[in-house]
């Protein structure tokens, strides 16, 4: 099987400073990676980095393209770039608002990037729209409303719907349950399991919540100091951590 | 042989406490074969739960190969490590842990999901088990966070029962179970064994273990030796 991402000795440097350095994984399709550390660690640039918000300094990102197989996307021209990013690539942002039109509703949010895409029937985009709204949970009557109106909840369950319409093959996330109480934080967790499996969907996420990566990861990258210090299986890396900083991180988490 | 073990050990070291070294676990040697179940003994903290865990891929042992239907879980990558548990090695731990909300109908119906069951039939299969391990009807459609410890025991257990795995780990399957519910489970672990899965169990009940149990492995004996 080839991998979908394979990823090659990436670092990002800010000046002198390591944002992150000698990453290394293949993600195959179907999986999703967990991404932990604590604020700093170089998780959320590493992320940027593989998506292409940020320039790589040094590596490779190939991306297993539908039409010509393995890609450097880093390398890759700009419109191709684009293009991927609104087609089999998505991206769920920590706050909604940065992922999200404000000022357009909410079906508009979601037909935008069928719209991206080529879609040019109305009545198809605003049934697709519809559907979406019903699968996040977001209840078709708030399909003309804006964003602006809706609960943090809501927010961050229309930007999965509207990253997820195009039928992405490789879904990154950066902290996308962060900022949302615990009760909306378990339902967003299920429909994200949910789809994931439906969709057969692979995903890099970063979060700082190790309950987060056990419910939705399958494997774990642990970063600290802009470096990889642990992977494995997400439950053999919690339940046996190897390094010192992985142990610290697990016996620090709170019990309830 | 189905399971396999050979020389494995295993120890843990804290980093973060003077960098300990705690040796659990030598020279495991241990083989089961379809049909065959086999039950560890050994007092509390002997490392009953150690040895299950590191067959089930969730402990890294520190040497050693641990073959389970051909796959080595000691050096095998996550994706593989997660085929195996997909689709031939089931593990029934002493703890329940789901997605909250998630109904317990469907949280016994995900194994069978994940091997490509349709969900009508998922669930049936699920229901099935339920009202065979006398989880009322009421209860299904509600999340098993909310049970008392005795019901999501039996939802583990028909979680870990719902598709045939051809290998089967099962820590205390029968502790805090009433007679019937006992029988039952053992009934089913017979009808595992039956169609030849390969079954090592934790029974503390002394009647348990001697019906279903083929053989017996005292895990004392894969206690590192007390440097002198």
């Amino acid at each position: 099987m080839t991998p979908l991402l394979q990823v090659q000795n990436v670092a990002k440097f800010y000046g002198a400073r390591i944002g992150c350095t000698d990453v290394s994984f293949d993600l195959y399709p179907g999986e999703v990676m967990g991404i932990v550390g604590e604020s700093g660690s170089g998780k959320s640039t590493l992320l940027n980095s593989l998506a292409g918000h940020l320039p790589p300094d040094q590596g490779e990102v190939i991306f297993d393209t539908r039409a010509n197989g393995p890609v450097d996307t880093v390398t890759m021209s700009e419109p191709e770039r684009r293009m991927l990013s609104r087609t089999d690539w998505a991206f769920v942002h920590q706050h909604a608002r940065d992922g999200l039109r404000m000022s357009v509703s909410a079906g508009g949010n979601i037909g935008e990037r069928l719209m991206a895409v080529g879609d040019r029937h109305y009545g198809g985009i605003r049934a697709q729209a519809a559907d979406w709204l019903g699968r996040v949970e977001i209840s078709e009557s708030r399909i003309d409303d804006r964003p602006s109106a809706f609960s943090g909840g809501m927010q961050q369950r229309l930007q999965i719907a509207r990253n997820l319409v195009t039928g992405p093959r490789l879904v990154f996330m950066d902290e996308p349950t962060g900022g949302l109480d615990v009760s909306v934080q378990a339902r967003l967790l299920d429909l994200l399991r949910g789809l994931v499996r439906e969709m057969g969907l692979s995903a890099i996420i970063v979060t700082h919540d190790l309950a987060v990566v056990r419910l939705l990861a399958d494997r774990l990258m642990v970063m600290k100091d802009g470096r990889v210090v642990e992977t494995g299986l997400t439950d053999q890396v919690l339940d046996d951590p190897q390094h010192g900083y992985t142990q610290l991180l697990v016996s620090s988490v709170l019990q309830v | 042989m189905m399971i396999e073990l050979n020389n494995v050990s295993k120890s843990f070291t804290l980093h973060n406490q003077g960098s300990a070294v705690i040796p659990v676990m030598e020279n495991a040697t241990l083989s089961v074969k379809p049909g065959e179940c086999v039950g560890l003994t050994g007092a509390s903290g002997a490392g009953k739960s150690t040895l299950m865990r590191v067959i089930y891929g969730n402990y890294l042992a520190a040497s050693g190969s641990v073959m389970v239907d051909g796959v080595d879980v000691a050096k095998a990558e996550p994706r593989e490590i997660l085929t195996l548990r997909g689709e031939t090695l089931g593990y029934v731990s002493q703890f329940l842990r789901v997605v909250p909300r998630v109904p317990a109908l469907d949280v016994v119906a995900e194994p069978l999901l994940a091997v490509g069951t349709p969900l009508e039939q998922a669930r049936d299969t699920a229901a099935s088990l339920l009202a065979q391990l006398n989880i009322p009807e009421r209860l299904w459609n509600l999340s098993p966070t909310t049970f008392s410890g005795g019901e999501q025991q039996r939802v583990n257990i028909a979680r870990g029962f719902a598709y045939g795995y051809p290998a089967l780990l099962l820590d205390e399957p029968t502790a805090s179970l009433d007679a019937q519910n006992r029988a039952t489970v053992l009934g089913l672990i017979e009808g595992a064994k039956a169609r030849g899965a390969a079954i090592i169990g934790i029974f503390h009940d002394e009647t348990a273990r001697q019906q279903v149990c083929d053989r017996f492995v005292d895990v004392s004996g894969f206690a590192p030796q007390a440097a002198a």
